[in-house]
């Protein structure tokens, strides 16, 4: 069956003449000038700084841009085979970054043959391309037991939810597929499991391929072409004349080319570790602050059954772990052992299933020994929680008042407000909005956020995802400093150069059934 | 939430019925309880109800983990009733300002159960009905707007993430020093702060979800539909087990000369 479905996808071209596209409510466009030629079958990484409108340019391409009634703006042309990618429904198919809102139905099955509905698929052949969809990506392998066609999609991994989505796709078979940021919110085994997907399916369908992404080396090996674009129209720096590209062709040529640009513009190119700061005074014997002790961990609360309180299933358990002034804790493991889970019940989040966090003396200061129970305001002076999501943790509409919020409260520390600007280059931000700031931007600011209120301990969940090289470059250098003036750093964390700038222990959780070591392990990072 | 909507493994016959005369079944029987207020019709209602619960997968633990608020407000409800309605016949309580009487006892009595009867059909359907085959009915059988019945069903889907949202956005308030202590008044301005942050959360998922939605291609014109709503025999029953349950609640209570209109 597959054999004759396979002629069915025409590979797409692409052509871009003097393109431009300004979005409602922009001053600048987002893209200008841009002159591009895709042959069908290319299968091309887009590279570029951060605001030259590479997004904007796969939503066009998926056409998904703006609406004809708002005031957004397109200049030149920008066609695929010919036609305006608006025309052709299903004729390129679109994946992003967050895998949650890439799921459309609950079921497995229905949400594959959603695409495929839409575009008016006869039922019988709906549900054959999506059992060839679901078998093309690897969801329907022994390794994953094999997910029967109403398997939830909640209960699907982040890696898994992207490959669903790439199914969704393929059963619209597209002859072109846009990929944006596909794995930049997943663990480094759902990265390789998506990339080995793309490239499995486009083996087999010849489409073409035009993906975005910060990290090089993944994608390297799978296409035959880089684009980079100039950096944004937005930003004012574009010339014109170059038709918005400033370096295209294949992998290698470019990357040597363009390699100290790429750098300085913060690409991950492969076998590029940026420089940081080194430890100076890792010593390890200093003054203990905080203790897990056969902590048993969950973010469910307790049940209430009748007069029974059932305690929540743990989704970890027996975790013993110290966090000491001046050195770093790295905590490491695969996706559901529990690690944010445990740094949260650590930094007084959660409340523990069982076991006990105790805090020492000398970093409660009265407070009691338990920090789940201490007041926010407590909280904050002793242990800072920088969470995954930026944007999860800003209370106000302002950088400065977002930096002075901890040091009002607390009534003291706000003469540290400019250092940390300073220190993390918002000084120019102040008066932004900070939903409005950049995925670098708005993690530095969440970080700072936090050090405003001077904590002892501080605690970071997945503090590089997604990160390009320049920023991440920055938190390791600065948190390296901070860990030898002697702060402790708590870090959930897949990123092993990371974790080696930083130093110290690492704390491996393992799978709950299998009962792994969850004993700190000295030097092990 | 996420677990409550999911029906694998319930395997009870009801679930196999169109969603549509399940649906128009429990429109029957809440349209002739909300007729009356008398408390024979409602407890005739309230039994044949009970009775079906095997035929929907159903239990009362079942129930009582997924209503309670329900099955609370409708005691809430009919215990007020008692003591604030005018009396009639013999007073069993009074307490200065309340008192309770034969009359509002049965009035209050009436309401509670009638509050159940009316609420019990609706945890019924959803418990033995998918919400994907509910919007696959409404769309090809009901003729609904395509368009606002998926719509509706992927935004269903965000509402089980936003709960799991809300306890992450609680935790990285707290976090930056916003506590859920203090007066009333400082819980109140945590609270809104906090929903608000949710609610750009709620926007950024929504609009992202709506993008992956367009470019699969929905929206547009003609679409086919994997799943084939269908009727069969059992859905002659359902709609006729309905029927059956509203008419014995109205005949009974007639015939126990209870009935009366909630407008007279």
């Amino acid at each position: 069956m597959s054999a004759t479905q396979n002629g069915t996808v025409r590979p797409a071209a692409i052509s871009a003449e003097g393109w431009g596209w300004r979005h409602a409510g922009r001053a600048r466009p987002a893209i200008e000038g841009l002159d591009l030629r895709i042959e069908p079958g290319e299968r091309v990484l887009l590279l570029g700084p951060s605001g030259a409108g590479k997004s904007t340019l796969l939503h066009a391409l998926a056409g998904v841009l703006g609406d004809e009634e708002d005031d957004s703006d397109e200049t030149g042309s920008l066609l695929i085979d010919g036609v305006v990618p608006r025309e052709q429904r299903g004729r390129a198919g679109l994946m992003q970054q967050d895998p949650e809102t890439q799921v459309v139905l609950s079921r497995v099955g229905d949400d594959v043959a959603f695409g495929a509905e839409n575009l008016a698929v006869p039922r019988d052949e709906i549900w054959a391309r999506v059992h060839e969809a679901l078998d093309d990506v690897g969801l329907r392998t022994a390794a994953v037991g094999g997910l029967a066609l109403d398997h939830p999609t909640a209960a699907l991994s982040g890696g898994q939810k992207q490959r669903l989505a790439l199914a969704g796709i393929l059963a619209m078979r597209p002859g072109l597929i846009l990929l944006d940021e596909p794995t930049a919110n997943l663990d480094p085994a759902g990265v390789l499991e998506v990339r080995d997907a793309v490239g499995r399916c486009l083996d087999k369908t010849g489409a073409t391929l035009v993906v975005v992404e910060h990290r090089v080396s993944v994608w390297k090996d799978l296409v035959d072409r880089i684009v980079v674009l100039q950096p944004g129209a937005a930003a004012g720096h574009a010339d014109s004349s170059k038709g918005g590209v400033l370096l295209d062709g294949p992998p290698d040529q470019v990357l040597a080319e363009a390699r100290t640009m790429l750098m300085s513009a913060g690409v991950w190119v492969p076998g590029y570790v940026p420089s940081t700061r080194e430890r100076r005074n890792e010593s390890h014997t200093a003054q203990l602050l905080l203790a897990a002790q056969d902590l048993a961990v969950s973010r469910e609360k307790p049940r209430r059954k009748g007069f029974k309180t059932i305690p929540p299933v743990p989704v970890q358990t027996g975790i013993i772990a110290q966090v000491r002034a001046g050195q770093a804790l790295t905590i490491t493991g695969p996706n559901g052992a529990g690690k944010s889970t445990f740094a949260l019940t650590l930094a007084g989040l959660l409340a523990p299933v069982d076991g006990k966090v105790s805090a020492a003396v000398e970093l409660s200061e009265g407070a009691g020994i338990d920090p789940f129970t201490w007041k926010a305001e407590q909280l904050i002076s002793r242990i800072g929680t920088v969470f995954q999501e930026p944007e999860h943790q800003f209370v106000t509409g302002r950088v400065l008042d977002e930096l002075m919020f901890g040091p009002k409260h607390l009534g003291h520390g706000e003469d540290r407000v400019d250092e940390l600007l300073e220190r993390l280059r918002l000084t120019h931000l102040v008066d932004a909005n900070p939903y409005t700031l950049s995925g670098g931007e708005k993690r530095r600011l969440s970080v700072a956020t936090v050090l405003a209120a001077h904590p002892k301990v501080l605690v970071l969940d997945e503090p590089t995802f997604g990160q390009d090289a320049n920023t991440w470059a920055e938190l390791a250098s600065f948190l390296s400093e901070l860990l030898d003036a002697g702060t402790a750093v708590v870090s959930v964390t897949h990123d092993q150069e990371f974790s080696a700038v930083l130093g110290g222990t690492e704390l491996r959780l393992g799978p709950v059934q299998q009962g792994e070591a969850k004993h700190q392990e000295a030097g092990a990072a | 939430m996420r677990d409550a909507l999911n029906l694998r493994g319930n395997h009870a016959l009801l679930t196999k019925a169109n969603p549509l005369a399940k649906f128009v079944s429990v429109f029957l029987i809440s349209l002739v309880l909300a007729l009356s207020i008398d408390w024979v019709s409602a407890s005739t209602a309230l039994l044949a109800e009970l009775a079906l619960f095997p035929l929907a997968g159903l239990t009362l633990r079942l129930l009582w983990q997924r209503a309670w608020p329900l099955i609370i407000a409708a005691a809430i409800g009919g215990w007020s009733t008692a003591i604030v309605a005018a009396d009639s016949g013999a007073v069993l309580l009074d307490v200065g300002l309340w008192s309770i009487s034969e009359g509002s006892l049965e009035l209050g009595l009436g309401f509670m159960l009638r509050g159940l009867a009316i609420a019990l059909p609706a945890i019924l359907l959803m418990t033995c009905t998918d919400p994907t085959d509910l919007a696959d009915a409404l769309a090809q059988k009901a003729k609904l707007p395509q368009r606002f019945v998926l719509g509706s069903l992927a935004a269903m889907r965000l509402v089980g993430l936003m709960a799991e949202e809300w306890q992450t956005i609680g935790m990285a308030r707290r976090a930056r020093g916003v506590g859920s202590q203090g007066n009333p008044f400082q819980r109140m301005k945590a609270t809104l702060g906090q929903s608000f942050g949710l609610l750009v959360q709620a926007v950024r998922r929504a609009s992202r979800l709506a993008v992956t939605m367009e470019a699969r291609g929905f929206g547009g014109g003609q679409r086919t539909w994997a799943r084939e709503s269908t009727y069969s025999l059992l859905d002659a029953w359902v709609i006729l087990g309905g029927l059956i349950i509203a008419a014995g609640a109205v005949l009974t209570a007639v015939g126990a000369g209870t009935w009366s209109f909630v407008w007279r």
